[in-house]
């Protein structure tokens, strides 16, 4: 009996580890013989920890298992789901970067490629590395970490660049609340961001890659080793990747805690061993990236698109999508929020159809208040903004962005002043201080806040002014788009910021 | 040999051991970490004269990241994280509790040495908060409830 329960870190901590525990125990009862595989997370969040079973028909799902309820897995039972298939929240995706995530067993090469893995990059091998690029930016891939700048013209820059050594630096630092994408692939299909690092490295003409993980992420680092070292064995990393006369290896590092060495510079600086400072630009990263060579610095899930571009075709990608935003995007629906979870998508859905019916509505079951959209910098939309469909250019028009498509879902009971003021504390524990804007407007902003938290309206302009000012001048995201999450939580629910001073006059 | 100079012989190797690496600070920080639990002091100048740097550069950077401690922390640390997502179902409420529960701000650790409290921004389980790390173990879906048995567990 094959049995699938994920090592998922969401479906760890949620009692993964202990189902198997019993699961076997159970087995072993029965004397029947099972097989247990570690796969990653299919996403349904709310499930975990989704046990799957393969029968004739396909994988029969059971969820939330509790240990307790290990019988049904061979009996059936309230928890038994039908076919894993046939689950709706499944059947609605297109799943083109999370294709294998949950499916296989994240170690196993040999499955992988049983999925088409390394299609994309075996194809990549055949191609110049102009090729590439050219399919890349032709696909209309772009930053997925957040900034969404297009994936292929950056690698044109590296690739024309003149450089002793250049550089693939996967920026794995997925710091921002209500996000998770980046830890589902490395815990899941740690193999598609390894190939779409190598595909990277020879478009550009880079040998060596970085993964830069976070220290938050131990399951990551943990299967993301593993990975690299399966792959360095079975020649898909090396002095000759897939038996070519092209050479491509990857190191993990581990990063220290600190929410800034998401911004690319900064992680580069913590690469080098320095302090994570942001650096200013110019010079690119493209140009004088890691110890001052060309550098490819790209989040992990739009390294881990790359292959399926590669293997289907730039038109396939570009197929999906709407306006300058291409291809699928893997919401990860967090929060105050009934069935949560990552669910990959063509671009262009909207928030209430996300929220609302993706999403199930609150799990308190009160009414939504707000969802910040893109981490703790990005902004929080009301409900009469639900109807904007998800695309980079629909958000900033409303002066919010996608970021890396975090959702976070709160009820009625949120209180937006103390969210601003969040916003602000968090800029000022985060900061890197090398810039005054943040430095020091992060620290005033919460001053700000707490005088309008004192029922001194007279602070309101003043925080908007500040706010105007980091936004401007600040040398990075962080600084720069504080201001986002502070000036929207005012905009939209003015009555949280009155009705705290109308308390304090009473 | 004295504490002092067995700790400058471990921290010898791990420095020789991360030699070959491009930008091998961090990963001997960490490894240092591994080892001791902490940054001994004693360590910085080893570090900073193989590396070829100075001791205030190597210090700045220890400083720099939440990760690395200067003196060792309690037997048992837990995690709670404080980001938004977590917010939004109670993380506040839970982290109250745990420090009212542990009588311990941010950063404390109890009287008896046993349980250091920290704040982390984000520990990636954002569709099952509010989430914890205990020892490096992670938990979701913490309640008061939760956070007791925890507690009680590592005490």
């Amino acid at each position: 009996m094959k049995i699938y329960v994920p090592r998922d870190a969401a479906a760890r901590a949620l009692g993964a580890d202990a189902v198997v525990a019993a699961l076997r125990a159970e087995a072993g009862r029965r004397g029947v013989d099972v097989t247990i595989i570690r796969n990653g997370s299919r996403g349904m969040v709310w499930l975990e920890p989704l046990v799957e079973v393969e029968t004739a028909q396909g994988r029969v799902a059971f969820g939330p298992m509790v240990p307790e309820a290990v019988a049904q897995i061979f009996d059936g039972g309230a928890l038994s789901l039908g076919l894993t298939d046939e689950l709706p929240w499944l059947k609605g995706q297109t799943r083109l970067t999370f294709a294998r995530c949950g499916l296989i067993d994240p170690l196993s090469l040999a499955d992988y490629r049983a999925h088409g893995g390394l299609e994309g990059l075996s194809r990549a091998l055949t191609l110049p590395g102009a090729e590439i690029v050219r399919e890349v930016t032709e696909s209309g891939l772009r930053g997925r970490g957040g900034a969404g700048f297009p994936t292929g013209i950056k690698w044109k820059t590296v690739h024309d660049a003149a450089g002793p050594q250049k550089y693939i630096v996967c920026n794995a630092d997925e710091g921002d609340s209500g996000t998770f994408a980046d830890r589902m692939i490395m815990e899941g299909d740690p193999f598609v961001l390894i190939e779409g690092m190598a595909i990277a490295g020879l478009a550009v003409g880079a040998t060596k890659g970085f993964v830069y993980i976070r220290s938050e992420y131990p399951d990551a680092i943990e299967v993301m080793t593993a990975a690299v070292e399966v792959a360095r064995a079975e020649g898909v990393l090396g002095a000759s990747v897939l038996g070519s006369d092209r050479g491509f290896d990857i190191e993990i590092r581990v990063g220290a805690g600190a929410y800034v060495c998401g911004e690319e510079t900064s992680l580069l600086n913590s690469l080098e061993g320095k302090r994570g400072v942001v650096r200013a630009k110019p010079p690119l990263p493209a140009l004088q990236g890691f110890m001052g060579r060309p550098t490819v610095v790209n989040n992990v899930i739009s390294l881990a698109s790359v292959p399926v571009i590669l293997a289907r075709g730039a038109a396939y990608y570009a197929g999906f999508g709407l306006g300058r935003s291409r291809g699928t995007i893997p919401l990860q629906i967090a929060g105050n929020v009934k069935q949560g979870g990552l669910y990959e998508v063509a671009f262009g859905l909207t928030l209430r159809q996300i929220v609302e019916e993706i999403g199930g509505g609150t799990a308190s079951g009160r009414p939504v208040k707000a969802v910040q959209v893109g981490g703790p910098l990005g902004a929080y939309l009301a409900p009469h903004q639900f109807d904007i469909p998800f695309g980079y250019e629909e958000y900033s028009g409303q002066s919010a962005l996608i970021g890396h498509a975090g959702l976070t879902v709160f009820d009625d009971s949120a209180d937006m002043l103390k969210l601003a003021r969040f916003a602000m504390e968090f800029c000022a524990i985060e900061s890197c201080g090398k810039c005054t804007p943040c430095r020091i407007g992060a620290v005033r902003g919460v001053e700000t806040l707490d005088r309008i938290g004192r029922g001194d309206s007279a602070a309101i302009p003043l925080l908007t002014d500040l706010c105007e000012t980091m936004k401007s001048g600040s040398l990075c995201a962080l600084g720069g788009f504080t201001p986002y999450p502070v000036m929207s939580a005012l905009t939209h629910f003015p009555d949280d910021f009155a009705a705290q001073a109308k308390e304090a006059a009473e | 040999m004295s504490d002092q100079s067995v700790t400058v012989a471990r921290v010898q190797e791990i420095v020789a051991a991360h030699q070959g690496l491009e930008g091998p600070l961090l990963p001997i920080l960490h490894a240092v970490q591994a080892a001791f639990g902490h940054v001994p002091e004693a360590a910085v100048p080893v570090i900073a004269e193989a590396l070829n740097l100075g001791r205030a550069e190597v210090h700045g950077v220890m400083s720099f990241y939440h990760d690395f401690r200067e003196a060792p922390a309690g037997r048992h640390v837990v995690k709670l994280c404080r980001a938004e997502s977590c917010q939004s179902v109670g993380a506040d409420r839970v982290a109250a509790h745990a420090q009212a529960r542990l009588g311990v701000d941010w950063h404390g650790t109890t009287a008896d040495g046993a349980v250091t409290l920290e704040p982390v921004f984000c520990l990636g389980l954002c569709a099952c908060g509010p989430a914890a790390m205990v020892d490096g173990r992670l938990i979701g879906r913490v309640d008061e409830a939760r956070l007791d048995a925890i507690v009680a567990e590592v005490r």
